[in-house]
C-alpha cells in the first residue's frame, strides 16, 4: 500500500471486486486531494459505477480498502458513511417525492444536526428557524425558492437534479460524489449544472464526479482518471490524459500507433 | 413541548369541541349511548396510534390487534392485583404493549413491503392462538380474563380503599366511578390528549423522517438517516397506543378476551384507517367513528324499522324497498361496509379527508373564473 499523503480525503487502496468470477474492478488505487474535482471517465461498462458503489458503501470490496480521512470505511453501512462527511448525487435523483422542496432540503440538516438516529417529537420542524433560513438560502441559491411549497415530485428532470445537489449541499460534506450529473440535460441545463458546480468548487468542495460529457468534465476536473475493463489506464492532469493514446484507444478503438 | 402554530392550535380546539360534544350531535343519529360512545373515542385512539406507522412510514401493519389484547389483559391483571384505578392500569397497559411491540417490531422490521405485513400478521395469530391454548393461566381461555372480589389488589387493600361496597369492584379514578358519561368523558380526555401526540409527532422533525422513509428510503440512508430505529420507534409507539386503547376497552367494562386479538380486528383498523385518510391527522378517528356506527347501529336495523321508514311508499313497493334494503341492514351491514369501502377508495383515493379536500379544491376552481390551463395543470400536478 502507498503512503497517504496528508491532504489525501479518499483513498481508494488496491481495490479489487468480482461478481461471480466477472472482474468488475481491478487494482484500483485512486486518491483524492482535499478541494480538487477528480474525475473519473471511461467507456460503458468500464465499473465507474461500481466504484462508487464500493466508496458509498452500497457494495463490499473484493478485497482492498477505501480510506476516508484516516478512517477505513469498507464495511460501514451508507448512513455511517454519510455521516462522516460523504454525500452524493445519483444518476436517477433520489429525492423525497411526496414531501415539500423546501422539506426535502431541510432532512438533510436534520441528519447532519441530530445524527443518524434522534427522537426529537416534541419540538415542530416550523420552529427550528436557523435549519429553516439555510435552506432557503440554498433554495434561492439554486433558483427552486418559489416552488418550495410544492411536492418534490412535481418538479422537472433538471429541477430534480438541483434539488439532490442542495440536498447534499446543506450537509456541507466533506467529499461530494456526482454519478452522472448531467446525464439526460438539455445543453442550456448542462450549462447551468457546470455553472452552479463551478462555483461549489470555488468554495473548496472536494469532489468526485463520474460523467460521460467530455465538456463537463474538461470544464471542472483538476485531474482525470480514465477507467477502462476494471482498470485505471491513465491518470493525471487534463491535458495529459486528454493526448494519451491509450485513453484515445479505449475511446475510440484506434490501436495506439 | 408546547410550542404550536395557530393552524394546529385552531385543529385541537376544534377536535375538542367535537369529541366532548359528541353525545349532542350523535343524538340525532341514534348512537348517543355512553357504551358505544366510549367504544367510538376508544377506537380512535387506536387508529391514531396505527396512523403513526402506517400513515408516516407506509408500513402495514397486520397485527396491531395483539397489541389492544395485551393492553387489555394487562389492565384486567392491574386491576387484579394492584389496584381498581385506571391509572396504573392504563400505565402497565401502554408499557406491556410497548415492549411487546418492541419484540415483533424488531423481527418483523427485518423485511418491508408485504413481508412484514404477512409477519405481523403471523405474530398477532400466533398470540390469538396462544391466549386460548398454553396462555389460559394467563388470559382464562374462552372464558375471558375476569376480576373476582377476593383478587389481592395490593395497593388497595394497602390503602384499604374499595372493600367496603357490596357486588363486584368496578375500575375507577381516584375514587371517583367510571361508568356511563363520566367514563365517556375520561376515555374522551385521553383520546384529546393522544390527538395532541400524535399532532405534535406529524409536526416534528421525528414525523418528517418517518415520511422521508415512506418516501425514498434509499435518499433517508445515503442523507444519513439510520432508518431502522425511526421504524422500530415508530412501531413501538403506535403498540403503545394500541395498548392504551385496549386498557381503556378493559377500564370500562373489566373484562379481557382474545377475540380482540383476532385478524379481523387488526383487518377492522386498517380500514378505518384508509377510509379516512391514511397520513391525516383526523381521517384514522372518522374513520373509526364511521366503521363503530356501521357496526353498532345498522346491525341493529330490522325488518320492522325498515317497513316503518318506507310506510309513505305504496304497498307493493313498500315490500319490494324493504326486501332490498334488508340485504343491507341488519346481519348484511358487512355488504353496506364493503360497498361504502370500495366506493372511497375508488373514487376518494386518500380517503375521506384528502377526498374531501381535493373535491373542495376542484369545485373552488370550476367557481373561480377560468385561468390559463398551465397553471391550472401545474396545480393539478400539486395536488
Amino acid at each position: 500500500m502507498t503512503e497517504t499523503p496528508p491532504n489525501v480525503v479518499l483513498h481508494v487502496a488496491d481495490v479489487f471486486k468480482n461478481f461471480d468470477g466477472l472482474k468488475a474492478l481491478s487494482d484500483i488505487d485512486l486518491q483524492i486531494v482535499e478541494g480538487t474535482t477528480h474525475a473519473i471517465i471511461g467507456p460503458n461498462g468500464a465499473g465507474k459505477s461500481t466504484l462508487l458503489n464500493v466508496i458509498i458503501g452500497r457494495l463490499p470490496p473484493t478485497s482492498g480498502a477505501v480510506v476516508f480521512d484516516g478512517t477505513v470505511l469498507t464495511g460501514m453501512s451508507p448512513h455511517e458513511i454519510n455521516q462522516r462527511g460523504i454525500s452524493r448525487v445519483f444518476q436517477t435523483p433520489e429525492i423525497f417525492a411526496d414531501l415539500s422542496v423546501l422539506y426535502n432540503i431541510m432532512a438533510p440538516a436534520f441528519a447532519k444536526r441530530d445524527g443518524a438516529f434522534r427522537i426529537n417529537m416534541f419540538r415542530p420542524v416550523e420552529d427550528e428557524a436557523e435549519i429553516r433560513e439555510e435552506a432557503e438560502k440554498l433554495l434561492h441559491e439554486f433558483g427552486l425558492y418559489d416552488r418550495r411549497e410544492d411536492h418534490a415530485g412535481a418538479l422537472s428532470r433538471g429541477d430534480k437534479r438541483r434539488l439532490e445537489l442542495a440536498m447534499c449541499l446543506i450537509q456541507r460534506p466533506r467529499l461530494l460524489l456526482l454519478d452522472e450529473p448531467t446525464a439526460g440535460m438539455s445543453r442550456h441545463d448542462t450549462n447551468t449544472t457546470i455553472e452552479l458546480l463551478k462555483d461549489i468548487k470555488q468554495r473548496g468542495m472536494t469532489i468526485v464526479i463520474i460523467e460521460h460529457d467530455m465538456h463537463v468534465v474538461f470544464s471542472l476536473a483538476d485531474q482525470i482518471s480514465v477507467l477502462a475493463q476494471g482498470r485505471f489506464i491513465a491518470s493525471g492532469q487534463p491535458q495529459e490524459v486528454k493526448d494519451d493514446p491509450r485513453v484515445k484507444e479505449a475511446y475510440l478503438g484506434v490501436p495506439a500507433e | 413541548m408546547f410550542s404550536f402554530t395557530r393552524k394546529q392550535f385552531t385543529m385541537l380546539v376544534v377536535f375538542t369541541a367535537i369529541v366532548l360534544t359528541m353525545p349532542i350531535w350523535l343524538s340525532p343519529l341514534g348512537a348517543a349511548y355512553p357504551g358505544l360512545m366510549q367504544k367510538f373515542v376508544i377506537y380512535a385512539i387506536f387508529a391514531i396510534g396505527f396512523n403513526i406507522l402506517f400513515g408516516l412510514t407506509g408500513y402495514l401493519s397486520f397485527g396491531h390487534a395483539a397489541f389492544l389484547g395485551v393492553g387489555s389483559y394487562t389492565a384486567v391483571w392491574s386491576f387484579k392485583l394492584l389496584s381498581m384505578d385506571m391509572i396504573p392500569a392504563l400505565f402497565f397497559a401502554v408499557i406491556f404493549a410497548g415492549i411487546f411491540a418492541l419484540f415483533i417490531g424488531y423481527f418483523s422490521l427485518r423485511r418491508s413491503g408485504i413481508y412484514f405485513s404477512i409477519l405481523t400478521l403471523a405474530f398477532a395469530q400466533m398470540s390469538y392462538s396462544l391466549a386460548y391454548s398454553v396462555l389460559t393461566p394467563i388470559t382464562n381461555g374462552e372464558t375471558g380474563l375476569l376480576i373476582a372480589r377476593d383478587d389481592p389488589r395490593a395497593i388497595d387493600t394497602m390503602l384499604g380503599v374499595g372493600q367496603s361496597t357490596s357486588g363486584m369492584p368496578m375500575p375507577s379514578l381516584m375514587g371517583f366511578d367510571l361508568t356511563g358519561y363520566s367514563g365517556f368523558y375520561i376515555c374522551a380526555l385521553v383520546l384529546i390528549v393522544c390527538f395532541f401526540v400524535s399532532q405534535k409527532i406529524f409536526a416534528s422533525p421525528f414525523g418528517m423522517a418517518l415520511r422521508c422513509i415512506k418516501s425514498n428510503q434509499t435518499r433517508m440512508m445515503y442523507t444519513g438517516f439510520n432508518t431502522k430505529p425511526y421504524m422500530l420507534t415508530a412501531f413501538v409507539i403506535s403498540g403503545m397506543f394500541a395498548g392504551l386503547a385496549g386498557g381503556l376497552l378493559a377500564v370500562t367494562d373489566p373484562i379481557a378476551g382474545a377475540e380482540r386479538m383476532k385478524w379481523t380486528e387488526s383487518g377492522n383498523l386498517v380500514l378505518m384507517t384508509i377510509l379516512g385518510g391514511v397520513g391525516t391527522l383526523v381521517g384514522p378517528v372518522i374513520g373509526a367513528w364511521l366503521i363503530k356506527y356501521f357496526e353498532n347501529i345498522f346491525s341493529a336495523i330490522n325488518t320492522n324499522m325498515l317497513n316503518s321508514f318506507f310506510e309513505f311508499l305504496p304497498d307493493g313497493f313498500q315490500s319490494v324497498m324493504v326486501t332490498v334494503m334488508s340485504k343491507f341492514v341488519g346481519e348484511g351491514w358487512h355488504l353496506t361496509l364493503g360497498l361504502v369501502f370500495v366506493l372511497i377508495v375508488v373514487f376518494l383515493p386518500g380517503g375521506l379527508v384528502e377526498g374531501t379536500e381535493r373535491l373542495m379544491r376542484r369545485f373552488r376552481r370550476s367557481s373561480d373564473k377560468p385561468r390559463s390551463s398551465v397553471s391550472s395543470a401545474a396545480s393539478e400536478e400539486r395536488s
